[in-house]
């Protein structure tokens, strides 16, 4: 594995840097529209739900799309111990995308929607992106060379890009009649393309984390071992299929259901592992919990265990029919975009932008604060919105249902948890990105104009 | 156990089931032979043109602000819906739709409660997990 070297690398820290400004935006939206839970009618007039929910999701889908760009890019550098070939395709991708995230937003506060559940802008934003990320193909596919031997990250990079490009595409055949003339036909393709492009970034950290393990245990031989192939095409297997699992109650096709439902189970095998490997998860957790990356990357497993636990129950369709449309969905949505995506992403961003010309150590105080904070709070975030699944659900089944604005006014104590804890949330989060987004901006200007290469480490966990 | 052809190979098989079962599903969707006005494709350009989907949900998939709207219309009728598009409410804006697009909305909505029941009282649970209407 090459050392690290910023110079090369320059240009790919600058997605995670993005990333880390959309991650701070998308919280400032996210509670925002806890806020409209709690005070109906908040901003109403000016930024009503229908523009903030749109807000919060594209940004932190972006912070998701330019984190895992960024580590691709810096990861397959240090993995090839090579330059990527076109540092200038770089450059245009991160300027098209950049502009394209800028004209969503705004196309969001002009009242302009794509209008589809859940990651919707205008079909003709959608135009640049694709060209965005055709060019980071080419630069991948140019960068990595023979495919023979490559290590398990390697494949999954690969796959994670080839599939979004083809469930991106795929989410918009509605603007075709054919696919959007029936709500039924026109849902069943929605939820196959959304269900596998989630798989598809997923693809895209899990690669970057594996190699960011590598890394920190100084070690090739989990990402070349047959396990890591292994989990690997299950986690391929049920990117493919196990889609369906969201329209359990859709009256489309049957085999679709029963398809989803026997290969989501095949996670069981994914579950089992994580609880035949604990203890050798917890004492190596020990070991290095001093760096900063790999403290992430602790509560990012503690993450994936009770994420996939809750995802496994919801996908046998028995249980599905209670927790379908309720809380407990935006709880697991939750878990994996901030408990496993999100925690993924920051070690990543805090083993590639550790190296600054200014000092962290300030900060370290902070950044403990931030982490605990952040855990804590999202957990309870979590658990209030199960709470208000679980009330929700004896509603959508009760024989003698009350109104649904009675049954919102039951939900009360659950949402002023949920907004308490998310407020705490992004306080803790803010905690922890603003000193490595402060060094790293200024640290940037500082690189462009003297061309050195940065010197000082930052592990405010140490 | 997972040599370099091996890899291949079953990367090779998936992507191949994969590719055939997204085809396969395009062809034969869901829905056969389907006759909709015009006022219904209205319609629906104007649930999205609208974002309904962030605060509504249809067969349980959209947001969670707003009551499911699958079945409001065979079960409150098109004068109900119609206040509260007119008027809004609390949490919802009046969006200022004119009468054209008010109608074209009530035509989508009478068209996705025809498409089925998405109540959840309305299915049965068998011994092996599944469920059926």
């Amino acid at each position: 594995m090459a050392p690290s070297n910023s110079k090369q690398e320059a240009p790919s820290r600058l997605f995670i840097i993005a990333a880390l400004v959309l991650l701070g935006t998308g919280m400032f939206w996210g509670v925002t529209g806890g806020l409209q839970y709690l005070i109906p009618g908040f901003l109403k007039s000016y930024l009503p739900f229908q523009k903030i929910r749109p807000l919060h999701v594209s940004s932190v889908v972006f912070w998701i799309i330019f984190s895992s760009t960024g580590a691709v890019f810096t990861y397959l550098q240090q993995h090839t111990g090579k330059k990527i070939y076109s540092r200038l395709l770089i450059k245009i991708q991160l300027i098209i995308f950049s502009l394209s995230v800028i004209a969503i937003l705004i196309s969001y506060c002009a009242g302009i929607f794509g209008g589809r559940e859940y990651w919707e802008f205008h079909p003709i934003l959608a135009l640049p992106i694709v060209a965005g990320w055709i060019l980071f193909l080419i630069n991948f596919i140019k960068s990595a060379g023979s495919f023979r031997n490559q290590p398990v990250y390697v494949w999954m990079w690969f796959t994670g890009m080839l599939f979004f490009l083809f469930t991106f595409l795929e989410s918009y055949l509605w603007i075709f009649p054919y696919f959007r003339n029936n709500v039924v036909n026109d849902m069943t393709v929605q939820w196959k393309s959304y269900g596998a492009m989630v798989g598809s970034w997923n693809m895209l950290i899990y690669g970057s984390s594996i190699f960011l393990m590598d890394k920190i245990s100084n070690s090739k031989n989990y990402s070349h071992s047959s396990m890591a192939f292994l989990l690997y095409f299950i986690g391929l297997f049920n990117l493919m299929f196990n889609w369906g699992h969201h329209i359990y109650t859709l009256p489309t096709h049957n085999y679709i259901k029963h398809i989803s439902y026997a290969i989501s189970m095949t996670e069981l095998f994914i579950l089992g592992r994580i609880i035949f490997n604990w203890r050798a998860s917890v004492s190596a957790a020990k070991k290095n919990f001093h760096k900063t990356a790999y403290r992430f990357l602790v509560a990012a497993d503690a993450w994936i265990f009770l994420t996939l636990l809750l995802a496994i129950i919801m996908s046998v369709p028995g249980i599905n029919l209670y927790t379908h449309g309720t809380h407990i969905t935006v709880a697991h949505t939750m878990g994996a975009t901030i408990g496993i995506n999100s925690f993924l992403l920051l070690a990543i961003a805090f083993d590639i932008l550790n190296d600054t010309c200014l000092s962290f150590e300030p900060y370290k105080k902070l950044f403990n604060r931030g982490y605990w904070l952040a855990n804590i709070s999202l957990f309870v975030f979590w658990i209030s919105l199960i709470g208000a699944g679980v009330v929700k659900a004896k509603w959508q089944l009760s024989t003698s249902q009350i109104p649904f604005s009675s049954m919102m006014l039951q939900l009360r104590p659950f949402f002023i948890v949920f907004f308490i804890s998310g407020v705490v949330m992004m306080t803790g989060f803010l905690c922890i990105i603003y000193p490595l987004l402060k060094n790293n901006v200024l640290c940037y200007f500082k690189f462009k104009t003297t061309g050195k290469i940065q010197t000082h480490y930052y592990s405010p966990a140490a | 156990m997972f040599t370099e052809k091996r890899k291949n190979i079953i990367a090779a098989l998936l992507i191949v089931a994969f590719l055939s079962y997204s085809f396969f599903l395009y062809l034969s969707l869901p829905v056969k032979n389907i006759s909709v006005s015009k006022e219904t494709s209205k319609g629906k350009l104007v649930w999205q043109q609208y974002n309904c989907n962030a605060c509504h949900q249809v067969y349980g998939l959209g947001g969670y602000l707003g009551p499911d709207l699958t079945n409001t219309y065979s079960l409150r009728g098109p004068a109900y819906i119609k206040a509260f598009v007119q008027n809004g409410t609390a949490t919802m804006p009046n969006f200022d739709l004119n009468e054209k697009e008010v109608s074209a909305l009530l035509a989508y909505l009478r068209d996705i409660a025809a498409s089925g029941k998405g109540d959840p009282r309305t299915f049965t649970i068998n011994n092996n997990g599944t469920i059926q209407q």
